[in-house]
């Protein structure tokens, strides 16, 4: 069985959670997206799991992006069902002054790492998340290198992060 | 991460008069040698049995996702490299792919090949590396050697292709940098002719030695249910049970027109997706490999290997979700373009940072020596980790 188009998978989104889905953007398999209402991430990435037919049994990617002109960032899920073949992208809108959504971890446990990553790099907070701490950068590390507004600490613990050019001529 | 909050937790003594005992908190690694990078787990033990070991990474986190922001798209090119120098062609082509789809650009027919004999060479020695430092991880120090000798070959045809024996830099936007050398061809094969019998003779050495089956069977099962659930990848999915693989089930490049299996674990050990399952899935891949790679050397097609990408590169606005059959499994590359010469964003998500989630869940009331052999058979490559 073919897996579904991305045009039907939204359909069947829309129809259920209605005003909570947006329009769908993107015309390809790998970049078809609808954007989800931060209240309703959950309840939508349930549906999709358990619904018969979509069964989006694994949470493939879930990344952040930054978009400071919009003033928010962006969380990405992008879905994946092994047993239908399906593969859909929602897109969460958080203001970028406060950025909290709601977590998925109790859906997918893989969620529980890459919404700590998302959080490292991108300061969102998950809300509900089960242990919900720093992964990559050390635990005092100062903001969210991810951002675009970031700027590298000049050091860190009297560790300069920075050096003269090798090229520099003697 | 600290010892705070992993104190040691002191027993009282019992009613019946029985002795008291302790939980022993123990840093393992970063520093370790079966760790494969640097990669640390704080284990808590009851004696030899683990109640828990707590992965802590970072260590190797090089803000590769950053530096694409600021150094364009051919210039991140060597970037990639690094993400897992175990299997860098993959990675060099998971960036080309995402480029050429943002772009809409064709890659020709022979740099495709070129694509997939790259890759499938650099799977073989990935795979070899990994069996051979799990049996060294084990105790069997002799297969280590074996594996890094035939290891050391494929390295000798790679660095004529692309001029290096780790951080190969083979790929480009719109192709490959070079054509294959003349006489490459012919020298490739013969190789393959050669290592493919050796599979069944490192079978014959270390694969079905009591010993080993021993310590791998029925250790850190996970099911299929878990795999996807933890996002398990590649080999370790399939070691599950899991008939997946990204080269036939969302195909790309040149792999619809390739004839391969795609082995996984059928329990012949213990039970379905323990340790020898994945390991027996990596060998068994090996075999593959090499089916394909005959495949790809005898019908490689003539013309150019890379078609004309401006220097300038500008791909138009818009993002997408591209993904490749690494050495480690599906590797997920999100990348985001906002029409300028530098990538607005590229997030890598790869298998070994899913394969490192679900260590806290499978090493409980394992041995401490098991976690040696969790690690192993998950081929945990550190800076894939922690890019």
């Amino acid at each position: 069985m073919a897996p579904l188009a991305a045009v039907d998978l939204h359909v069947r989104v829309k129809a259920r959670f209605g005003e909570s889905i947006g329009e769908l953007t993107g015309t390809r398999r790998d970049n078809a997206s609808a954007t989800v209402a931060p209240a309703a991430i959950v309840e939508v990435c349930r549906f999709l799991k358990t619904e018969p037919g979509l069964e989006f049994d694994c949470l493939s990617n879930l990344s952040g992006v930054d978009y400071p002109k919009r003033s928010v960032i962006e969380v990405v899920y992008h879905l994946y069902s092994y047993r239908q073949r399906h593969l859909f992208t929602l897109k969460v809108d958080a203001p970028r002054d406060a950025p909290v959504v709601p977590s998925v971890a109790s859906i997918w446990s893989h969620a529980e790492w890459q919404e700590r990553e998302v959080f490292d790099l991108l300061g969102v907070t998950f809300e509900r998340h089960p242990d919900l701490r720093r992964i990559l950068m050390p635990e005092d590390w100062p903001g969210h290198p991810l951002r675009k507004d970031f700027v590298e600490p000049e050091e860190y613990h009297g560790i300069s992060t920075s050096r003269e050019s090798l090229l520099k001529a003697t | 991460m600290g010892l705070a909050g992993f104190e040691v937790e002191v027993q009282r003594p019992q009613a019946d008069g029985g002795l008291s005992t302790e939980d022993m908190t123990l840093s393992m690694g970063p520093q370790h040698p079966s760790t494969h990078g640097v990669l640390r787990f704080v284990v808590r033990a009851d004696g030899e049995v683990m109640k828990e070991a707590i992965p802590d990474i970072g260590y190797l986190h090089r803000s590769i996702e950053k530096i694409a922001e600021k150094v364009g798209w051919h210039g991140f090119m060597p970037y990639t490299d690094r993400v897992d120098y175990v299997a860098a062609m993959p990675c060099n082509q998971g960036w080309a792919m995402a480029a050429e789809r943002l772009a809409a650009i064709e890659v020709p027919k022979r740099g495709e090949y070129c694509r997939v004999i790259a890759t499938e060479f650099n799977r073989i020695q990935s795979h070899l590396l990994s069996v051979g430092s799990m049996a060294m991880d084990i105790g069997a120090y002799t297969p280590f050697t074996h594996a890094l000798r035939e290891r050391e070959y494929i390295n000798d045809l790679i660095e004529e292709l692309c001029g290096a024996r780790l951080t190969f830099n083979y790929m480009r936007i719109g192709g490959v940098a070079w054509d294959v050398p003349p006489a490459w061809r012919e020298k490739a094969l013969a190789y393959v002719q050669r290592f493919e019998p050796l599979i069944d003779e490192f079978n014959d050495l270390i694969s079905y030695n009591r010993i080993y089956t021993e310590r791998l069977a029925n250790v850190a099962v996970v099911t299929a249910e878990d795999a996807i659930d933890y996002n398990l990848v590649g080999p370790n999915l399939r070691g599950s049970g899991v008939r997946y693989d990204v080269r036939r089930d969302e195909p790309y490049s040149v792999y619809p027109e390739l004839d391969f299996e795609i082995p996984v674990g059928r329990g012949e050990m213990g039970r379905v997706g323990d340790c020898f399952d994945r390991y027996i899935v990596r060998i068994r891949e090996m075999k593959e490999c090499c089916k394909i790679l005959r495949q790809c050397l005898q019908q490689l097609p003539p013309g150019p290997v890379i078609t004309k990408v401006a220097r300038n590169f500008k791909p138009p606005p818009g993002d997408c979700y591209v993904r490749v059959e690494s050495a480690r499994g599906d590797m997920g590359w999100y990348v985001v373009s906002d029409g300028t010469a530098f990538p607005y964003r590229c997030k890598i998500r790869t298998g070994s940072f899913a394969a490192i989630s679900i260590v806290q869940k499978v090493s409980r009331n394992l041995m401490i020596a098991d976690l040696i052999a969790v690690i192993a058979s998950l081929d945990l490559v550190a800076p894939e980790i922690d890019r």
